[in-house]
C-alpha cells in the first residue's frame, strides 16, 4: 500500500482477459464434446480347427432365427417381419418358457440367431442388434424389478449378475452368405 | 426523491471488469480440461447409425478406432467411392487390421491388454460384407473386444 501512494506503476493487467479470451477461443474450437458411445458386443474367438461346430444339441425350437437380405429385410423364424415387430417378437420367443412347444424351452437355452447378407446395409442391422438388445434389456429390467425392485441397471454388480444368469443374452452370428438379391 | 438522489452522487460508477480475466481464466480452464484434441483426420464418410441401447465407452486410450465408409467428398477423386477402411491416417486393407491391432497392442501396457477394446465407426451406408471382413480380422487377431460406434437416439 505504502508503494501505491508513492505512485510507483503497477503491471497492467487489463490485457489479461484479452489474452484469456484468445486462448479460450482456441480451445473452444478445438473441443470435441462427442462422447464416443456404442453397441458393446463380444466376437467368437477363431475355432482352432476347421471342424464345423456341432449343433445338434441344441433343440431346433430353442433357436429363434433372424435372416437379413441385401434388401434390408427380415425373415424371422421363416416369415417376412417388420422391424419395428423384431423386439416383440424376440421377447415372446425368450421369455416362452414352455408354454409354447415351438418355442424356446427357457430364457437360458433361447438362442437368438442373426444371419445378414454381405449385402445387408450397416444401418439395418445395427438397427436389428439394437432391437435385440433392447429386448433382453426389457426382459432382465422386468425381472429386477420383480425380484429387487429396481431396475437392471440401477442393481449392484452382483444382482446384475444374478439377473444376468436368469437371461443370457444369447446372440449367435452366422458367417454371412451372398444369398443375393 | 430528491432527498435520496443526493447520497449516490451524480455520477454513476462503471460495472467493474476486474473480475473478468477470472471469468474467462475459469472458462478457458474448463475446456482446456474437457478438450480432447483429434489425433486423427477422417478420411471417411462418419455417419453413425442411431440407437438406444448404447453404452459408454470408457477409457478411451485403450480403444483402437477402425473407420469404414467411403471417402469423403474431396478424396473422391483419388480414391473412388467404394468403401474403405481406414486405420490411424491411412486408408488400409483388411489385412491390414491384425498389425494394426498389434501395434496398438504393443504400445499398451501387458496388463491393460485385455480390456483393449476395438471401437468400429462405421457410416451408415456401408455394406456388411466389408465390416464382416472387418470382424473376421479382428478375429483373427483376437481382438474380441468390440463396439459398434452409433449416435444415441431416444
Amino acid at each position: 500500500m505504502a508503494r501505491r501512494s508513492k505512485g510507483a506503476s503497477e503491471i497492467n493487467a487489463g490485457s489479461m482477459a484479452d489474452i484469456a479470451f484468445l486462448l479460450l477461443i482456441f480451445f473452444l474450437v478445438t473441443t470435441t464434446m462427442d462422447v464416443d458411445t456404442g453397441i458393446a458386443r463380444k466376437l467368437p474367438p477363431l475355432p482352432e480347427d476347421e471342424i464345423e461346430q456341432d449343433d445338434s444339441q441344441i433343440k431346433a425350437k430353442n433357436i429363434y432365427i433372424v435372416l437379413i437380405n441385401s434388401q434390408n429385410q427380415l425373415l424371422v423364424e421363416g416369415q417376412y417381419m417388420d422391424i419395428s415387430e423384431l423386439r416383440a417378437g424376440a421377447k415372446a420367443f425368450i421369455n416362452n418358457k414352455g408354454r409354447d412347444p415351438e418355442s424356446s424351452d427357457s430364457p437360458q437355452k433361447a438362442i437368438i440367431s442373426l444371419q445378414n447378407d454381405r449385402g445387408t446395409s450397416y444401418e439395418t442391422y445395427i438397427k436389428v442388434q439394437n432391437e435385440l438388445a433392447a429386448a433382453y434389456r426389457e426382459l432382465r429390467d422386468n425381472r429386477s424389478l420383480i425380484k429387487f425392485g429396481k431396475k437392471y441397471s440401477d442393481l449392484n454388480k452382483a444382482k446384475q449378475k444374478e439377473v444376468r444368469k436368469e437371461y443370457p443374452q444369447k446372440i449367435s452370428e452366422a458367417e454371412p452368405k451372398n444369398i443375393g438379391g | 426523491m430528491s432527498k435520496f438522489r443526493k447520497d449516490t452522487g451524480k455520477d454513476t460508477p462503471g460495472i467493474s471488469t476486474a473480475s473478468l480475466p477470472d471469468i474467462v481464466f475459469m472458462l478457458l480452464f474448463f475446456f482446456m480440461v474437457t478438450t480432447v484434441m483429434r489425433e486423427t483426420t477422417i478420411m471417411v464418410k462418419q455417419t453413425m447409425p442411431e440407437a438406444t441401447e448404447i453404452k459408454k465407452l470408457e477409457k478411451k486410450s485403450l480403444v483402437s478406432y477402425i473407420y469404414v465408409g467411403s471417402p469423403v467428398d474431396r478424396m473422391q477423386a483419388t480414391y473412388g467411392t467404394k468403401a474403405r477402411i481406414q486405420l490411424n491416417d491411412a486408408f488400409a486393407n483388411v489385412q491390414d487390421i491384425p498389425q494394426y491391432i498389434n501395434a496398438e497392442r504393443a504400445e499398451r501396457d501387458e496388463k491393460e491388454i485385455p480390456f483393449m477394446t476395438a471401437s468400429i465407426k462405421a457410416d451408415k451406408d456401408t455394406k456388411m460384407g466389408l465390416v464382416t471382413d472387418v470382424k473376421q480380422e479382428l478375429r483373427k487377431a483376437n481382438a474380441l473386444k468390440i463396439n459398434y460406434s452409433t449416435r444415441k437416439t431416444n
